[in-house]
């Protein structure tokens, strides 16, 4: 069951259409992406979501039901524009922050001292916040969005001001808080770790979703159909060889090897193996699958594309 | 409804921690008996330095009539000329000349010569001195019969006590001059308050803005809840400050009172508590200078007890909190507005001119407290905190406060609502230079 949908969303502001009619459906326990360039209305469906903003039409559910005032408890969110009171100790600022999500008193300090033991950041608790650096500014942010064990969580860039070591260090406790059970949903325009962590997309554009789906489906389903063939032997024979059903899309020497691009109308990798095999060694054979970087460039292109063409 | 409280405490402990909070709490009390006491203190100091005074007296007239006192003695020259004096004014022990021309009767202009300016009271009393003498020549030319004893018996002191009724028929004696001052300071301090309380509710919201922790707030409580708490919590840092502003003054002025006023102060004391027998036995010289003065402190704790004190504090307390209020709102709506607190400019003015126009109005209030554009004023909300609370120790008719608090309380209501409004829209904009028409297009948003 969906941990959480929207069905239909709509949301219009005085003068231009944010949301059009937005469905997106999270599975329990998952890791969601919600990607899209600038503008695309992606901050505006996380804040419906964390009941920020209302919406025009459509409804958003919880397990099935629609989602009330009180969720907002359960929720943890981290939103891009983020900060924390400079002029604040660390360790007050947590627990208010953790009372303003609804845990006792008792119930914050224990969980406060849980996980900046964690961190490793103990020894900040008495500091004021603009005495800390930025990325440590993005540690405590972080403890403070998941203090209250939230069951679903908004990570919106949440990678922004962190360093490669902090990264990594965020990457795993992201994927331990799924493993613990959380519902996550991330938006990012980093890709790379999109095929890292999300299990599910989708793809908003000009407030409508564009694309959505598991990763895996989403780059076979716009995969070029181009395999890489690395070899030893003359170019010119290996060019004789392929017949109308392979088109050669780029060739270009690499050290003492050559490298082809070669695309398959309509075949399999195994024909093109059986139709050069005789031809050249092969030294390595890959079937060239695109990043979601490429995906999001594409399905954003063509989809700008058919607007002007109409 | 348990997370507003969480936000109230916030705002107010980190405002009451402060170290500015705890200088404007120690330094507030201290102008303020500064401002009591050093009048009373100056006026005690005063001529307690022996003077000297020479006078060429050609007309003679003044030989033997210049008062002289503990302070001040005189020394008649005779047949010098002024010239030679002022030469030898440095190296003489004098302190002043007086010349009086032969023809004082009818110039009535002696002339005190000094090479500092000497103190009023001196001068009062040469020119007093003078003055009755000239009367009393006057009065000798006229050839009246027992002029002395007739001057005696028609001698009067005026005590004019006013004495108001209320609608119950109860009778209450005032003094009007304190109750001008007690109105004065009233309305200076809800001014001086909503101005300096309401900017902390702007900086505020300005901090959470450009901190940009505002969005982390309300994904758990809503933004109407953060705004208020914000209030709240800041109104009741206004109270805080206020109540030991009040503690420390009355502990300060009565200590410092206590140590320089010596034993006439506990005279005073005395007769404080004892008004009524004072009003009828005054039992201080009046002839000397500190003894006037002594009387005049002691008219003003007399009529302490005149004024209806628990209604002026009760008054005071819901004036600063509903002006606060109203205030703060547009405070608030101002701070959601902008990313800065320099783009605060351009919306102050509307907020700045309602109370500068407060404070014309309460100086003109002073002077006639039941005049029209008192009324009017005083029933407006945006100037009511601060003209009603002038009025309010004139003992204004209960029907005219009545309806000025109802009008407070519901425009305030209004306008903390409309400010809930505005501010949700606000806060969650940013690099936007924001106008009136946008914030009205904010307030007519739905959501």
């Amino acid at each position: 069951m969906d941990f959480l949908s929207t069905h239909n969303i709509v949301k219009q502001y005085s003068n231009h259409l944010a949301l059009n009619k937005v469905s997106i459906n999270i599975q329990e326990n998952s890791i969601f992406g919600l990607l899209g360039p600038n503008g695309a209305g992606k901050t505006t469906l996380i804040r419906i979501i964390n009941q920020i903003t209302a919406y025009d039409e459509g409804e958003v559910l919880i397990k099935g039901r629609k989602l009330k005032p009180e969720d907002v408890n359960f929720i943890g969110y981290l939103p891009e524009e983020r900060g924390l009171y400079k002029k604040m100790k660390v360790g007050e600022q947590a627990l208010y922050l953790a009372q303003l999500k609804g845990l006792s008193r008792s119930d914050a300090m224990r969980k406060i001292k849980y996980w900046f033991e964690k961190f490793e950041i103990t020894g900040w608790w008495d500091k004021k916040v603009e005495d800390l650096s930025k990325g440590m500014q993005q540690k405590v942010q972080f403890v403070t969005t998941v203090i209250h064990e939230p069951k679903l969580l908004i990570f919106d860039e949440p990678f922004s001001g962190f360093d490669p070591i902090n990264s990594n260090l965020l990457k795993r406790e992201i994927l331990e808080l799924k493993e613990k059970g959380a519902t996550i949903i991330f938006s990012t325009h980093n890709m790379e770790s999109v095929e890292e962590l999300c299990d599910h997309i989708s793809l908003i554009h000009n407030a409508e979703v564009i694309l959505e789906g598991q990763i895996e489906e989403i780059k076979q389903k716009y995969k070029t159909n181009i395999c890489e063939v690395k070899y030893n032997g003359d170019p010119e024979s290996l060019k004789a060889a392929l017949t109308k059903d392979f088109e050669l899309v780029e060739e270009k020497i690499n050290h003492h090897s050559h490298i082809a691009q070669i695309k398959l109308n309509g075949n399999t990798n195994n024909s093109l193996l059986k139709t050069i095999l005789p031809k050249v060694e092969v030294e390595s054979f890959s079937e060239l699958i695109p990043s979601m970087n490429d995906v999001f460039i594409r399905v954003v292109e063509e989809t700008n594309k058919n607007k002007t063409d109409k | 409804m348990n997370k507003i409280f969480l936000i109230i405490q916030r705002e107010y402990l980190t405002r009451v921690k402060k170290k500015s909070f705890l200088i404007m709490s120690i330094l507030g009390p201290l102008l303020f008996a500064a401002f009591l006491v050093v009048p009373t203190w100056l006026a005690s100091m005063e001529d307690t330095e022996h003077k000297t005074i020479a006078v060429i007296d050609q007309s003679h007239l003044t030989y033997g009539v210049l008062e002289e006192s503990e302070y001040l003695s005189f020394v008649y020259l005779e047949d010098v000329p002024i010239d030679s004096v002022k030469k030898d004014f440095k190296s003489s022990d004098y302190q002043g000349v007086l010349f009086v021309p032969t023809n004082i009767l009818i110039s009535n202009s002696p002339i005190l010569y000094s090479d500092k300016q000497l103190s009023l009271s001196t001068r009062m009393q040469i020119s007093n001195s003078i003055k009755d003498e000239i009367e009393r020549q006057k009065l000798k030319a006229e050839n009246i019969e027992n002029l002395d004893e007739i001057l005696k018996s028609v001698e009067t002191k005026i005590n004019l006590r006013n004495i108001t009724w209320n609608d119950a028929g109860e009778e209450r004696e005032n003094s009007t001059e304190f109750a001008m001052g007690i109105g004065y300071i009233g309305g200076l301090l809800i001014y001086f308050f909503i101005f300096l309380f309401g900017a902390m509710v702007m900086r505020g919201v300005i901090e959470e803005k450009t901190n940009r922790i505002v969005e982390v707030i309300i994904s758990s409580v809503k933004p109407f809840q953060l705004m208020m708490g914000k209030i709240i919590g800041i109104g009741l840092v206004g109270l805080t400050q206020f109540v030991i502003w009040v503690a420390f003054t009355l502990i300060i002025s009565t200590v410092v009172q206590k140590t320089i006023m010596d034993d006439k102060t506990s005279t005073l004391m005395e007769n404080m508590q004892s008004r009524d027998i004072l009003a009828d036995t005054p039992s201080i010289d009046e002839n000397t200078d500190s003894g006037d003065n002594l009387q005049f402190v002691e008219e003003i704790f007399s009529s302490l007890h005149t004024l209806n004190f628990p209604l002026i504090i009760g008054m005071f307390i819901f004036y600063f909190l509903g002006g606060y209020l109203l205030y703060a709102s547009f405070f608030a709506i101002i701070g959601s507005a902008v990313d800065n607190e320099t783009d605060t400019q351009q919306f102050m003015l509307p907020v700045t001119i309602p109370l500068i126009i407060g404070i014309f109005v309460m100086i003109n209030t002073i002077q006639n407290p039941e005049g029209p554009i008192a009324f009017w004023f005083s029933i407006i909300p945006l100037t009511s905190p601060i003209v009603m609370m002038v009025r309010i120790p004139f003992n204004p008719p209960v029907w005219e406060i009545l309806l000025s608090v109802v009008i407070l309380v519901l425009t305030f209501i209004g306008s903390v609502w409309m400010a809930g409004k505005i501010y949700r829209t606000g806060i969650l904009m940013y690099g936007k230079k924001v106008g009136y028409k946008e914030l009205w297009k904010w307030f007519r948003l739905k959501n």
